[in-house]
C-alpha cells in the first residue's frame, strides 16, 4: 500500500487535514475526507467557470449575457481553455482518488436492471450489495472521464486552431467539444438534483463530509456494513420496529 | 455603391421625360476582376493596400522567389503569388496571382464565427470583419477555404482584406485597383465583371492559344466577389493552391444546425426531468423516514391501534 499515488495522497491528505476539519458526531459516518471534498469543489468551480465562459461562445444569441461576467467575449475566450485545464487537473486527481471505489462490479450490473424501480420510487432502499458508489454514480464518473479526455483532445485542437491542426480537424473538434459539454451539462442537472433536494442528507457529505447512519444504510448498505460491521437490512428493520425517530430540523 | 440606391430620385415634380439616374445601378453587388494573364508582378497593389489601410510594416521573406512572403498576414492582406510552371513543351510560364480575400457569397468564416456581429456581409457582397466584436477564437480560420483570416497575437483579433469597404462606400474603387498599372485589376458590378472576364477568356482561347482559359468563380461557395481570369482554368491549383472546389467543412453545418439546438434542448431536458421527478416521484429519503411535526398522522391501517388515534 505505498504506490506513488497513495504516498502523494497521504501527503496531500495530511496537508489538507491541517486546513480542514471533519467533525463526525454520534450517529454519523465520515463519507468524504477533506482531500476528496477539496478536489470536488475545485472541480465544481472550474466546471462552472468553463461552462459559463463556454456558453457565450457556444450559443451567443441566447447566452451572450454570460460574457460580461468574464470581462467580455475576448477575455472569456482567452480564459476558457485555462478553466478547462483547471477542471482537467483537479478531476484527474479526483479520478485517481476514486479509481478503486468506482470500479464496475457485478452488483452494478444488477443495479442497472433494477433502475426503473429505483427511479420511479417503488424501491425505497438501495439493493443490499450497493457499496460506496452505486452504478448511477459510476456511470457519471466514467462519462466525465471519457468526456474530459474528449475535452482535452478537441480543446487543445481548438486552442491552437486551424493553423496548427488543419481546417477539418478543427471543424470536427467543435462538434465533439460541444457534444461532450452538453452530455456533461445533462449529467450535472441530475448530479445536483440527487445531491440536494432529490436525496436529502447527501449534500452534507460534500460539505462537512459526514452522512447520517440512516442515510448510509439506506443508500449504500454494503458500505455501511463494511464500516460499521452491522447488517444494513437488519438495522433498517430494528429502526422501523423501534418507531420512527422524532422529527429533526430539516437538513436541507 | 450600395448607398447610392437609397438616394435614387423616384419622383420629380414638373419634370418632363425620364428621371435622371433611373436604372443606372443595375446590380448592387460589386466585384473585383483579377486578370492573371496581364499581371506583371509589380506589386503596386501590395504597396497600395498597406498604404491605404495604414498597416505597420511586415517584414518580407526571401524564399527563392519574387514573392514578398509565403502567405498573407494580419497586416499584409494583398499578396502576389509567384509560380513557375513548366508547360508540356518544356517551356516555362510565370503564373502570378493576386491573393486576397475572395469575398465569397457563402462565406465560411461567417458561417464558423461564434461572436455576435464580428463578421458581416454587406448587400454589395463585401465580407467585412468588425474587430470590436471579434473574440479572437480563430474559428473563421478553419472556416475559410482560402486561408485568408490572420490572427494578430498582440490584439487577439483576426484581420483580412476589406475590399476597401471604406473606399467603396464613398464611391471609390479599392486601393489595389487604383494602383494597378496594367489594368489587370478591374472593379465594377458583378454582372459587368463576369461579362468582362468571359469575353477576355474567349479572347484568350480564340486568339492567344490558351485553349483552357476561363473564369474562376467557384459555384461551391455561391460564387465570389473577386474573380480571376486564368490561362488554365482547369488547373487553378497551379496558381498557388487556388482550390478548384472550395468547401466549407460539413462539420459547421452539423455543429450549428444540429448539435447546438438539438443537443442543447436535450441537455435542458435533464433539468426538466429532475424537476418532473421531484414533483411526481419525490425525493428519496433515508429509511425509515423520520416523521415531521407538520405532517399528518401515519396512515390508519398500520398505525391506528398503536398510536391510539
Amino acid at each position: 500500500m505505498s504506490t506513488a499515488v497513495e504516498r502523494f495522497d497521504d501527503k496531500a491528505r495530511g496537508a489538507f487535514d491541517r486546513i480542514g476539519d471533519s467533525q463526525v458526531y454520534q450517529g454519523e459516518l465520515l463519507r468524504h475526507r477533506v482531500y476528496t471534498r477539496f478536489l470536488h469543489w475545485m472541480v465544481a468551480v472550474f466546471f462552472f467557470l468553463a461552462l459559463f465562459s463556454g456558453f457565450g461562445i457556444y450559443l451567443p444569441w441566447l447566452f451572450r449575457w454570460f460574457m460580461p461576467i468574464f470581462g467580455g467575449g475576448p477575455l472569456a475566450r482567452a480564459m476558457h481553455p485555462w478553466f478547462g485545464i483547471g477542471f482537467s487537473v483537479f478531476f484527474g486527481l479526483q479520478a485517481l482518488n476514486w479509481l478503486v471505489p468506482m470500479t464496475w462490479t457485478a452488483a452494478d450490473s444488477r443495479w442497472m436492471r433494477n433502475l426503473k424501480q429505483i427511479v420511479s420510487g417503488q424501491e425505497k432502499l438501495e439493493p443490499p450489495d450497493t457499496h460506496f458508489f452505486n452504478a448511477g454514480q459510476k456511470i457519471q464518473f466514467w462519462e466525465i472521464i471519457i468526456g474530459t479526455i474528449v475535452f482535452l483532445i478537441t480543446g487543445i485542437t481548438l486552442w491552437f486552431g486551424a493553423r496548427t491542426f488543419g481546417r477539418l480537424t478543427v471543424a470536427v473538434s467543435y462538434v465533439l467539444h460541444d457534444i461532450s459539454a452538453l452530455i456533461m451539462l445533462f449529467g450535472i442537472f441530475i448530479h445536483i438534483y440527487q445531491s440536494t433536494i432529490g436525496q436529502p442528507g447527501t449534500f452534507e457529505s460534500m460539505t462537512r463530509g459526514a452522512v447520517s447512519e440512516k442515510w448510509a444504510w439506506t443508500f449504500h448498505p454494503a458500505w455501511y456494513q463494511q464500516v460499521t460491521g452491522r447488517d444494513a437490512r437488519e438495522a433498517v428493520e430494528q429502526a422501523r420496529k423501534s418507531g420512527a425517530p422524532e422529527p429533526k430540523p430539516p437538513m436541507i | 455603391m450600395s448607398n447610392r440606391q437609397t438616394l435614387q430620385i423616384t419622383q420629380m415634380s414638373a419634370h418632363p421625360g425620364p428621371i435622371p439616374g433611373t436604372g443606372v445601378q443595375r446590380d448592387l453587388e460589386v466585384c473585383k476582376l483579377v486578370d492573371t494573364t496581364t499581371c506583371i508582378g509589380c506589386k503596386a497593389c501590395e504597396v497600395a493596400c498597406v498604404e491605404w489601410n495604414d498597416m505597420p510594416f511586415a517584414p518580407t521573406m526571401f524564399e527563392n522567389t519574387y514573392q514578398t512572403m509565403p502567405e498573407t498576414r494580419w497586416n499584409f492582406w494583398n499578396l502576389i503569388k509567384f509560380n513557375e510552371h513548366q508547360k508540356e513543351d518544356g517551356t516555362l510560364m510565370w503564373l502570378m496571382r493576386k491573393d486576397q480575400c475572395m469575398h465569397c457569397a457563402d462565406p465560411g468564416c461567417l458561417r464558423a464565427c461564434p461572436a455576435d456581429g464580428a463578421i458581416v456581409q454587406y448587400a454589395n457582397g463585401i465580407v467585412d470583419f468588425q474587430q470590436e466584436n471579434c473574440i479572437g477564437c480563430e474559428f473563421c480560420v478553419s472556416g475559410c477555404p482560402y486561408n485568408i483570416p490572420k490572427f494578430n497575437p498582440a490584439t487577439k483579433k483576426v484581420y483580412k482584406c476589406t475590399l476597401c469597404s471604406d473606399r467603396v462606400s464613398s464611391g471609390l474603387e479599392p486601393a489595389c485597383i487604383k494602383a494597378c498599372p496594367t489594368g489587370c485589376l478591374k472593379f465594377g458590378t458583378k454582372d459587368d465583371m463576369l461579362q468582362h472576364a468571359e469575353s477576355r477568356a474567349t479572347q484568350l482561347r480564340e486568339h492567344f492559344g490558351f485553349e483552357k482559359a476561363g473564369v474562376y468563380n467557384p459555384a461551391s461557395i455561391g460564387g465570389t466577389h473577386v474573380i480571376y481570369v486564368l490561362h488554365d482554368a482547369t488547373n487553378p491549383e497551379l496558381y498557388g493552391n487556388l482550390p478548384r472546389n472550395p468547401q466549407i467543412p460539413w462539420a459547421f453545418t452539423v455543429w450549428k444546425w444540429l448539435a447546438k439546438p438539438v443537443l442543447g434542448t436535450l441537455s435542458l431536458l435533464g433539468l426538466v426531468g429532475v424537476l418532473f421527478h421531484y414533483v411526481t416521484v419525490g425525493p428519496r429519503r433515508a429509511q425509515p423516514e423520520p416523521r415531521r411535526a407538520s405532517e399528518p398522522p401515519a396512515p390508519p391501517q398500520t398505525r391506528v391501534h398503536k398510536e391510539g388515534q
